[in-house]
């Protein structure tokens, strides 16, 4: 009898640690009062996360790409993801949301409902973005077109379709700081920021563990491509990129490689958006990528 | 005398050997010719467009006349028109020594629509090349997303 009295105790006490360790986290909810966004400056912060190379619909091309209807899917091992529609609807799309909202859901990967997302979208990355920059991205999304498009479910089987279960894949991925600890000057410091939070290049360039969690200390030294047999994202440091400082950053303007190859795949859809930035940003990733330890 | 286990490992080798001969030859590939004609076509414009993008990137100094003559050689070389090189069953899925993704052939393909872009991105940047250097820097961006828009569509990944 008594036995059972422990293990019931047991039980709860394990329910509750689930409890804590799975509960979505929030900002503190002044954490944004005085802040106002600038939606021009927004548009660059757009680019540089790259918004719209997950979240337009599949195939969408110029103009069209800004209408941010989702359905876009993404094969992982655990199933696939369909980019939800961010456009600025009311029912369908973050019309309702407050730029708080918007920097919840990128830096703790947490819905307005209090629910979790799924870490396709790259709120690992996302967390170290500024909330400044967040503000001003949320001033620029809702000047956007409007799409009544409903977003497309999640295509993902038992246990992975427990939403709370992955309060512990946060708890393991999440918050973690910087991958470069050190970036020793201004302009590889800026390199840092777009590459490790809003270009989130590691979310494909690093790869990941067996629960999908990207390995740090395999920073951005390329992985196999999600449903694909021989395709690899490249290892972008300095072990395997041998280009220079102006190569890598005329790659990210034209999409041209020093041999005059074109980039495909997704990266040419990453080269849709640096190509937007301004030159020194396009600088400050190829310096980032050059100060990345080789080993 | 020859032992019935002698007999066996050498048919064995031989089997093997034929088998790699037939390996070798396999991997040429249906429609090689085809495919290294394209390819080649793919190198002239990289050739062309490395000298305009030395220029761009400060590498070579600029020189309108040689910038100009590179650009009408890139207009040149992406206009050849041989359909010739791109038989049905020459993409990656079927043939060997390709990237071509089957998708070129099917009935959604908008492959003509891409070549358009292309040869207006290049009609232009041919107008800029002699122009001068801001021009040239300029006109080089729209033909890489050309160039781009049909690779991220129509070229697997490496």
């Amino acid at each position: 009898m008594r036995l059972f009295r422990y293990l019931g105790l047991l039980v709860l006490a394990g329910l509750a640690g689930f409890w804590l360790l799975t509960r979505p986290e929030r900002l503190d909810p002044s954490s944004m009062s005085g802040m106002t966004g600038d939606a021009a400056r927004g548009q660059l912060v757009f680019a540089a996360a790259g918004c719209a190379a997950c979240h337009a619909a599949p195939g969408a091309e110029g103009e069209a790409r800004l209408v941010l209807a989702g359905g876009e899917g993404f094969a992982s091992p655990f199933g696939t993801f369909y980019a939800p529609n961010i456009s600025p609807s009311p029912d369908h799309g973050i019309g309702g949301w407050s730029a708080q909202d918007l920097a919840n859901a990128m830096q703790h990967g947490t819905s307005p409902e209090g629910q979790h997302y799924y870490p396709a979208f790259p709120y690992v990355s996302y967390a170290n973005a500024e909330l400044g920059d967040i503000a001003d991205l949320y001033a620029y999304l809702i000047t956007l077109p409007v799409s009544d498009t409903p977003s497309r479910a999640h295509d993902v089987g038992f246990p992975f379709n427990i939403r709370r279960g992955l309060g512990l894949w946060k708890w393991l991925n999440v918050g973690k700081g910087w991958v470069m600890a050190d970036p020793g000057d201004a302009q590889v410091a800026r390199g840092r920021y777009l590459v490790e939070a809003l270009g989130h290049c590691g979310e494909c360039h690093t790869p990941r563990d067996a629960l999908g969690g990207m390995q740090r200390d395999k920073w951005l030294t390329g992985g196999p491509i999600p449903g694909s047999s021989k395709g690899r994202f490249p290892d972008l440091t300095p072990n395997a990129l041998k280009w220079s400082a102006e190569d890598i950053a005329y790659y990210l303007e034209t999409g041209f490689t020093p041999d005059f190859d074109s980039a495909g795949g997704a990266m040419a859809d990453v080269i849709q958006n640096t190509a937007l930035l301004p030159p020194e940003d396009r600088a400050a990733i190829a310096a980032y990528l050059k100060a990345l330890p080789a080993n | 005398m020859i032992s019935k286990a002698r007999i066996s490992v050498a048919a064995v080798a031989l089997v093997a050997m034929s088998g790699v001969g037939f390996a070798a030859s396999h991997s040429q590939g249906e429609f090689a010719r085809e495919i290294k004609a394209r390819q080649a076509q793919m190198t002239l414009n990289a050739f062309n467009l490395g000298i305009l993008g030395a220029m761009a990137k400060g590498e070579m100094e600029y020189d309108a006349e040689a910038a100009g003559l590179a650009a009408s050689n890139l207009a040149a070389s992406s206009s050849i028109w041989m359909p010739t090189a791109w038989p049905e069953g020459s993409d990656n899925a079927s043939t060997e020594g390709t990237r071509a993704l089957p998708a070129i052939w099917a009935g959604d393909s908008d492959i003509g629509a891409k070549a358009q872009a292309l040869s207006e991105a290049v009609a232009a940047l041919q107008t800029a090349a002699g122009t001068d250097l801001e021009a040239l820097r300029g006109a080089i961006g729209p033909v890489g997303a050309a160039c781009g828009g049909c690779h991220k569509a129509y070229r697997a990944e490496e």
